[in-house]
């Protein structure tokens, strides 16, 4: 007994101080992408066909890069040479509507809370199922790291629970493999209404590196309504904690104090 | 015993002509693996691929011979609708029986249980995931539990059937497919700038040791020199993988006996192995880190310290954190006796990784098969005897020391020099086998290259592909509320599986 109470002494006190500070990430870590078009040269083909996932466009004047097929490997950025492409170390990547993952250089929107009703409802106590449809444990494990002391997720108010029946919405991760596709709208099904979707991953989003296998579905949005879309490969545990406080309006608030 | 003799000898990561893998007889095939098995030697491989006008199918197999330090392969023709199954003689291909059953339409005559692996839609067939023929024990008071492919963590998706006897579990069958991605198929055809992102999703937890299988295997058929520098940060990040997951695993085994300083202490410590990882790449996992002809990030000379300082404050706190479990009746009564496999059932399986070396195997390729900077910096192979959960936790523990010391002194001699060469044009006509020591246990990777030195079939083996049906051997005779703790004390990967 001594023992564990001389450990827990040891151990020390590990509780991030996000989101009252900004959260502490790697030196290389590779968070959201800048794009500046006009830094692009006219004939300029140095990016051309180096993205993995066709989420790069690049040409006749346009530069688009959308997040939700991102894998964030910076193979993009490491070829161009005028500094039209460069990746932050911001975090923050979660948008509420697919189409608001495409960046273009210009404003960039971040996800906008969910509903005056949903947020009364869900505001300070979401339960979600996570559910793995094609994923490969990255992302689950991500998810995963949510629920100790570091992140701890329960201070939030939001928990991961065993039943879809105790649920409040659903957090998906991989691409929703064929095989997978009839589980998971099984367990969308028996979560009560009203309840929320959230896609984790690229994968999640597009499909990601798998996008266009026959075996899988090209992301969750084709078999479930989706909420909240969480880039990433796999996003990093901060992107997920803070897509989920942004849905649920919660960051900000959470800062101001 | 001579026909092993006929077969081509292969070392880890260097091609073979594939003129040179010797055509054998069906018979003389199945007798000289059966005579390699005897001999402590183990199918790392064994796999089909459709000959050219696609008239019939080429089994090729490769043995990893232990004593002698070698691979061998060797291949066999099959005309026609099926070939005698070496099931019944050598249980450990009983999964790649099915798999070559399921993926070329061939029938293995006398497979004890000739079930889908993965439920593919391709073929003649298109069974629905998870339906097939279970086993049943029948009788009074037997009932059957059936879990997942939705479980009640967060965690991949698989099928578990128990036969059971109030709380007494006689039998349990693993179904997996569900995570099926097609990655095998999209490696041959898909897009070749795909690649490396397949190999580092493969199982995402064990991004390195895939990513360094299949680079090997590619720097094999280049016939490239990988400075010396690359592989000393690859084999860092290798053992930081090991770090990571064995640590989880401790602390995941402790909250499954409601042991929670050491679960929530080695929760944190996980996220700080990772988060070494990403001092290395910017990425937990290590996704960017190990490319073709080297690696993708250099170290300079503060984060060499930073990660020295780092790594030995976690390894003395996971030290303290550890040691709780082992100084604690209540955990070790839960852990002791628990999920016990022996050593003969391991053979017989094929089992690898510390699930197999728990149960008293000495293997591990880090030793058996050396490459990159374990050529010239040996780590201890970690033994137990038991095979019970204790041993497959305390293996664990071993290694992590062992582990943190080989980074430790990797750090303080890191060669210096470039990090990565272009890898020339890829041999063609060739196959090159590439086995790494992944934190489950050995990788396999064996490719076969066409004339124009393109994939012509690319097979990946996880650990996770022996080690399912030690799982269900461990749960023979226990109760059912343990499943949860042997579970986690193999922990395998079912992406890993599925592919």
């Amino acid at each position: 007994m001594l023992s564990i109470l001389m450990a827990r002494l040891r151990q020390g006190h590990r509780t991030a101080s996000y989101p009252r500070l900004p959260p502490v990430l790697p030196e290389r870590f590779r968070g959201r992408p800048v794009l500046d078009p006009d830094a692009c040269a006219a004939g300029c083909r140095e990016c051309d066909g180096v993205c993995p996932t066709g989420a790069l466009v690049a040409g006749r004047g346009r530069l688009t890069l959308d997040l939700g097929r991102c894998l964030f490997c910076g193979e993009c950025a490491r070829r161009c040479t005028r500094g039209a492409i460069r990746f932050t170390r911001d975090h923050q990547l979660a948008a509420r509507r697919r189409e608001d993952l495409t960046l273009d250089g210009k404003e960039v929107r971040l996800a906008a809370a969910l509903d005056e009703k949903s947020r009364r409802l869900f505001g300070r106590s979401l339960k979600l199922r996570q559910v793995s449809a094609g994923g490969c444990n990255a992302c689950e494990s991500d998810c995963n790291v949510l629920n100790t002391l570091v992140f701890d997720l329960g201070r939030f108010g939001i928990q991961f629970v065993a039943s879809p029946r105790h649920a409040d919405g659903l957090v998906v991760t991989g691409p929703v493999s064929r095989n997978m596709e009839m589980a998971l709208k099984k367990t969308y099904d028996a979560v009560p209404s009203p309840k929320i979707v959230v896609a984790v991953g690229a994968c999640s989003i597009s499909g990601g590196i798998y996008g266009g296998h026959p075996e899988q579905c090209d992301g969750v949005a084709g078999i479930v309504p989706v909420d909240v879309f969480i880039p990433g490969c796999p996003p990093h545990p901060y992107t997920i904690l803070d897509g989920l406080l942004q849905a649920l309006g919660r960051v900000s608030a959470a800062r101001d104090s | 015993m001579t026909s092993i003799l006929q077969w081509a000898v292969a070392r880890n990561g260097t091609p073979l002509a594939r003129s040179d893998i010797p055509l054998l007889d069906g018979e003389t095939f199945r007798d000289s693996i059966v005579d390699a098995v005897a001999d402590d030697g183990k199918v790392a491989a064994l796999f089909g691929h459709r000959t050219e006008g696609d008239a019939s199918v080429d089994l090729y197999a490769v043995l990893a011979c232990r004593d002698a330090a070698v691979l061998r392969v060797a291949r066999t023709r099959v005309n026609g609708t099926g070939f005698p199954s070496l099931t019944p003689r050598c249980t450990q291909v009983h999964l790649f029986e099915r798999e070559i059953a399921e993926g070329f339409d061939l029938i293995p005559e006398g497979h004890p249980w000739l079930k889908p692996v993965r439920f593919l839609r391709t073929g003649s067939s298109a069974p629905l995931i998870g339906v097939t023929n279970y086993y049943r024990v029948e009788g009074e008071e037997v009932h059957e539990v059936a879990v997942g492919p939705v479980h009640a963590g967060v965690i991949e998706p698989g099928h578990f059937r128990f036969q059971c006897h109030g709380e007494q579990v006689f039998h349990l069958e693993i179904s997996l497919g569900y995570q099926h991605r097609g990655v095998e198929r999209a490696i041959v055809s898909g897009l070749p700038l795909r690649a490396i992102h397949y190999m580092e999703t493969l199982a995402g937890d064990t991004t390195i040791g895939h990513a360094t299988a299949y680079c090997q295997a590619l720097e094999g058929l280049c016939g490239c020199a990988v400075p010396a520098r690359a592989q000393i940060l690859r084999g860092i990040a290798l053992e930081l993988e090991r770090l990571a997951n064995h640590t989880g695993d401790l602390g995941a085994l402790a909250g499954d006996v409601g042991f929670l300083p050491t679960a929530s202490y080695c929760g944190r410590l996980r996220g700080d192995f990772l988060n070494m990882t990403a001092i290395l790449c910017g990425n937990r996992f290590g996704r960017g880190l190990i490319r073709p002809g080297g690696v993708g990030y250099d170290l300079d000379a503060k984060s060499v310290s930073d990660l020295r300082d780092r790594l030995a404050l976690a390894l003395r706190d996971v030290g303290n954190a550890v040691q709780l479990l082992w100084n604690s009746p209540s955990v070790m009564s839960r852990f002791s006796e628990t999920g016990r496999v022996s050593l003969e059932t391991c053979r017989q399986l094929g089992m690898v990784g510390p699930a197999a070396r728990a149960s008293g195997m000495e293997a591990d390729v880090r030793q058996d098969f050396p490459s990159g900077i374990f050529r010239f910096a040996q780590i201890p192979v970690s033994t137990g005897a038991e095979g019970d959960v204790f041993e497959r936790a305390h293996i664990r523990w071993m290694e992590i020391q062992r582990s943190g010391e080989f980074i430790l002194e990797q750090l303080k001699m890191l060669a210096e020099g470039s990090i990565r060469v272009d890898p020339a044009s890829v041999a063609g006509d060739s196959l090159v086998v590439s086995l790494v020591e992944a934190w489950r246990g050995a990788v396999c990777h064996v490719g076969l290259t066409d004339s124009a030195g393109r994939w012509s079939a690319y097979k990946v083996v996880d650990p996770s592909f022996f080690n399912w049906t030690g799982l269900a051997m461990a749960l023979r005779n226990q109760q059912i509320s343990d499943f949860p703790l042997c579970n986690k004390s193999f922990n395998l990967s079912y992406c890993g599986h599925d592919l």
